[in-house]
C-alpha cells in the first residue's frame, strides 16, 4: 500500500471538474484508491463520494493506493494534484 | 376516508366536455416515497437499471444540445451527474441494499443518495450547498424515472388524473394511457396541459388549488369542463343529471358532425380556410373525423417528447412523411422544434428567465446539426409538394436569412445524394414576438407565409407570464393593443402578397372568431376537436357584419368595451 499526503494548491479548490477528472484517472487502475479528509475515508473511484469532499486551497488530504498497479496509479494522481489540477 | 357526498370544487374551465370517473392522484412530491417491502429482488434491480439508463439518456439529450452554451462550470456539473449514474461504488451499494433490505428501489435511492447530500450540507463552504442541489437534482431524476414505470402500470384508461401541475412529459404518459379527464391545482387556460387537453378533447378543470389535498385516490368525480366544476363523490341523482347532460352533448356533437363535408364559409359564401393543429400523432384520427382543410401547425417538439433521445433524420422523415401522406392532397405545415421556454428541456439549463432566453429559432441556429437534420427530413417528406416549413420565435430578419441559407445547403446536399424533394417548398415564420409583428412587412417580402401565434404574442406584448397565477388575470386576449397588433399584421402581410394565418388558441375562441374574420384573417388553424364548432360559427356569420365589428373594436381603448361588443355580436348570431 502507498500512502501520500497532498495539498490543494489551485485557487478554486477541489471543485466539480477536478473531482470528475480524479475519478476518471483512478478508474483506469485496478488498485483501490481512497481519499482521507476530516475523519472520512472516501472511495476515490466514486464520483458522488469525491464530491462530498470540501477541500479549499490549502487543505491537506491523504491519498492511499492499494493493489497490483499502485505505483503507476499513485504517480499519475499525485502528479495531477501537484499540477494544481492544471489550473495554476 | 373520502370526502363528503357532492363536495363541489371550482377551478378554471380549461377544456370543455363532461366526464364521470374515478380519481387517480398523480403525485410527484418527494415525500411520497414508498417504504413498501418487496418480494422480487431481481425485478427491483432491473427497474433500477432501467431508471439509471433512462436518466442517462435524458441527460445526454440536454447535454448534446447545450454543450456549447453551458459554460465550463455547468458543463462539468452535467458531466459529473452523468458519471454518478455510472458510479460503481454507488450502484453496488444500491443493489446490495435492495437485496438485503428488500425495499423498493425508490426508497433505497432516496435514502442512500440523501446521505451524501447531508454530508455536503454539513460543510461550511457555500459551494458545497450548491453542489448538494445538483446531487438532489440527479436523485430526483432517478426517482422520477423509477416512478414513471410504476405509474405507467397504474394509470388505466378510465381514470381522471388529479395532480398539482402537468408537465409536457407527463402529458405523453397520460395520452398513451387514454385518461378520461384532468384536474389540477395549478395552471391556466393557456398552460401546456390545457392546450393538450383541448386538442385531445379531454375535459379539464385546472387551477383548483386544493384539488390534490381534498380529492382522494379512487373518489368518484364528475368533471364539468364547461363550468370549471368538479363534484366529488356525487350521489345517484347528481350522476343521473350529468349522464343526461353527456347524452345531450353527444347529440350536439352528432349535429355538428353533419357539417363535416360542408365548407367553412360565411352566409355570403366567403370561404375561410379552416385547418387543424397537430400536437400528438394520436390526433390524426380526430383530424380525419372532423375533416379540416389540412394541418396548419405540427408542433414537432411535442411529438419528439415521446422519444428518449433526439430522433435522427431518418426517424424524423418517417414521422413527417407519414403525416404528409395521410393528409394528402391537403397541405401540412411543419413547425421546426420550439424547444425552450416551458417546452421540453428548460429546467435542466437553469436559465433565470427562459421565456426571454434560449428558445425556438435561437436554439436551432445554435444547434445547426439538429436543425439541419430536421430541415432535411422535412424536405425529403415534401416530394408530394404538400409540406411547408415554418420557424418559431423569430425576432430579426437575419434569422430568416440564416435559415434560408441552411435550407439551400440542405437542398444542394439532397440533390447530390439524388434524393427527391419539393424544390419550391413554402417557407414561413411564426409571428409571436412584438418585434416581428412590427416588422411584418419586412418579413412578408422574404417568406411565403406568416402564421400568428397568439399565445406567445399576447404574453410578450403585455409582458405577462401566462403561467404565473399572480398576474395571469392581466393576460388579456382582447386587450386593445392585441387587437390593433393583429390588425397590423394581417394588413401588412396581405399588402405584401404574403399568406397570413393564425394558429394560436384565440382562433378556437367562439367570441374571437367574428372579430378575427372581420380583421381580414382568411386562414385559421385550431385544435382538431373544435373544428366542427368553429365551422358551425363561421357558417352563421355575415362577412359584412364582421367587418363593421372589427372597425368598432379597433376604436376602443379598454378590453372591457371590446368584450362587451363581442358578446353582443355573438349572442345575436346564436339567436338566429
Amino acid at each position: 500500500m502507498i500512502e501520500k499526503k497532498v495539498k490543494i494548491i489551485n485557487n478554486a479548490g477541489l471543485h466539480t471538474r477536478p473531482a470528475a477528472t480524479i475519478v476518471k484517472l483512478a478508474g483506469k487502475y485496478k488498485s483501490e484508491f481512497f481519499i482521507y479528509k476530516d475523519g472520512f475515508n472516501i472511495n476515490g473511484k466514486s464520483i458522488i463520494g469525491v464530491m462530498t469532499i470540501a477541500a479549499a486551497k490549502g487543505s491537506e488530504l491523504i491519498l492511499t493506493f492499494d493493489g497490483p498497479d499502485e505505483e503507476e496509479a499513485s504517480k499519475e494522481l499525485l502528479d495531477y494534484f501537484q499540477r494544481g489540477f492544471d489550473e495554476l | 376516508m373520502s370526502s363528503k357526498i357532492n363536495t363541489l370544487l371550482k377551478g378554471i374551465a380549461a377544456a370543455s366536455g363532461i366526464t364521470i370517473g374515478n380519481a387517480f392522484i398523480f403525485s410527484k412530491e418527494k415525500e411520497e416515497i414508498s417504504h413498501e417491502s418487496i418480494d422480487n429482488v431481481t425485478e427491483a434491480i432491473k427497474h433500477l437499471e432501467d431508471a439509471l439508463a433512462l436518466s442517462k439518456k435524458e441527460l445526454k439529450k440536454v447535454f448534446s444540445l447545450a454543450i456549447d452554451k453551458l459554460g465550463e462550470k455547468r458543463a462539468s456539473i452535467f458531466e459529473a451527474q452523468m458519471m454518478i449514474l455510472d458510479d460503481p461504488v454507488l450502484i453496488d451499494n444500491l443493489k446490495g441494499r435492495i437485496r438485503r433490505e428488500k425495499k423498493l428501489p425508490e426508497y433505497i435511492v432516496d435514502d442512500e443518495i440523501s446521505k451524501y447530500i447531508h454530508l455536503m450540507n454539513e460543510a461550511h463552504e457555500m459551494y458545497m450547498k450548491e453542489r448538494s442541489l445538483d446531487i438532489e437534482d440527479i436523485k430526483n431524476r432517478i426517482i422520477r424515472n423509477l416512478k414513471k414505470k410504476k405509474w405507467k402500470s397504474k394509470i388505466s384508461s378510465d381514470v381522471i388524473v388529479v395532480t398539482t401541475t402537468i408537465s409536457p412529459s407527463d402529458t405523453v404518459l397520460f395520452t398513451q394511457a387514454n385518461v378520461k379527464g384532468y384536474v389540477t391545482d395549478f395552471g391556466g387556460l393557456t398552460s401546456h396541459a390545457a392546450i393538450v387537453a383541448r386538442s385531445l378533447n379531454i375535459p379539464a378543470v385546472l387551477g383548483v388549488n386544493e384539488a390534490t389535498s381534498i380529492i382522494k385516490d379512487g373518489d368518484v368525480l364528475i368533471v364539468d369542463g364547461f363550468h370549471g366544476e368538479v363534484i366529488i363523490n356525487p350521489d345517484e341523482e347528481r350522476i343521473l343529471i350529468y349522464k343526461n347532460k353527456i347524452n345531450e352533448l353527444n347529440l350536439y356533437d352528432e349535429k355538428l358532425f353533419k357539417l363535416r363535408n360542408k365548407p367553412a364559409e360565411t352566409i355570403e359564401g366567403k370561404e375561410i380556410c379552416l385547418r387543424a393543429n397537430l400536437d400528438l400523432t394520436k390526433e390524426m384520427d380526430l383530424i380525419f373525423r372532423n375533416n379540416p382543410k389540412g394541418i396548419g401547425l405540427v408542433r414537432t417538439e411535442q411529438i419528439f417528447e415521446e422519444y428518449e433521445a433526439f430522433p435522427d433524420e431518418d426517424e424524423q422523415f418517417e414521422v413527417y412523411n407519414s403525416i404528409a401522406q395521410k393528409i394528402y392532397p391537403e397541405n401540412v405545415t411543419i413547425r421546426a422544434f420550439d424547444i425552450g421556454g416551458d417546452k421540453v428541456l428548460p429546467v435542466d439549463l437553469h436559465e433565470s428567465n427562459p421565456f426571454l432566453g434560449w428558445r425556438g429559432i435561437r436554439l436551432l441556429l445554435d444547434n445547426k446539426n439538429l436543425f439541419k437534420s430536421q430541415i432535411r427530413a422535412v424536405l425529403r417528406a415534401s416530394q408530394n409538394k404538400n409540406i411547408k416549413l415554418m420557424i418559431p420565435m423569430v425576432t430579426s430578419i437575419e434569422e430568416v436569412f440564416e435559415t434560408k441559407e441552411l435550407i439551400d445547403q440542405c437542398k444542394k446536399e439532397l440533390k447530390k445524394e439524388k434524393k427527391s424533394f419539393d424544390n419550391d417548398m413554402h417557407f414561413g415564420i411564426m409571428i409571436e414576438i412584438p418585434s416581428a409583428a412590427v416588422l411584418t412587412a419586412t418579413f412578408a417580402r422574404e417568406v411565403d407565409f406568416i402564421s400568428i401565434g397568439t399565445n406567445d404574442l399576447i404574453q410578450y406584448l403585455l409582458a405577462v407570464d401566462r403561467g404565473n397565477e399572480i398576474v395571469s388575470k392581466l393576460y388579456q386576449e382582447f386587450h386593445p393593443a392585441v387587437i390593433r397588433t393583429l390588425s397590423h399584421i394581417i394588413k401588412e402581410g396581405k399588402a405584401n402578397d404574403c399568406k397570413v394565418s393564425l394558429c394560436g388558441e384565440m382562433g378556437g375562441d367562439p367570441l374571437a372568431l367574428p372579430l378575427l374574420i372581420g380583421l381580414g384573417l382568411e386562414i385559421l388553424s385550431v385544435s382538431p376537436s373544435i373544428v366542427p364548432l368553429v365551422k358551425s360559427i363561421i357558417r352563421k356569420l355575415k362577412y359584412k357584419d364582421t367587418l363593421l365589428l372589427a372597425d368598432k373594436c379597433l376604436t376602443y381603448s379598454t378590453e372591457k368595451e371590446i368584450i362587451n361588443e363581442l358578446n353582443l355580436f355573438y349572442n345575436s348570431i346564436i339567436d338566429n
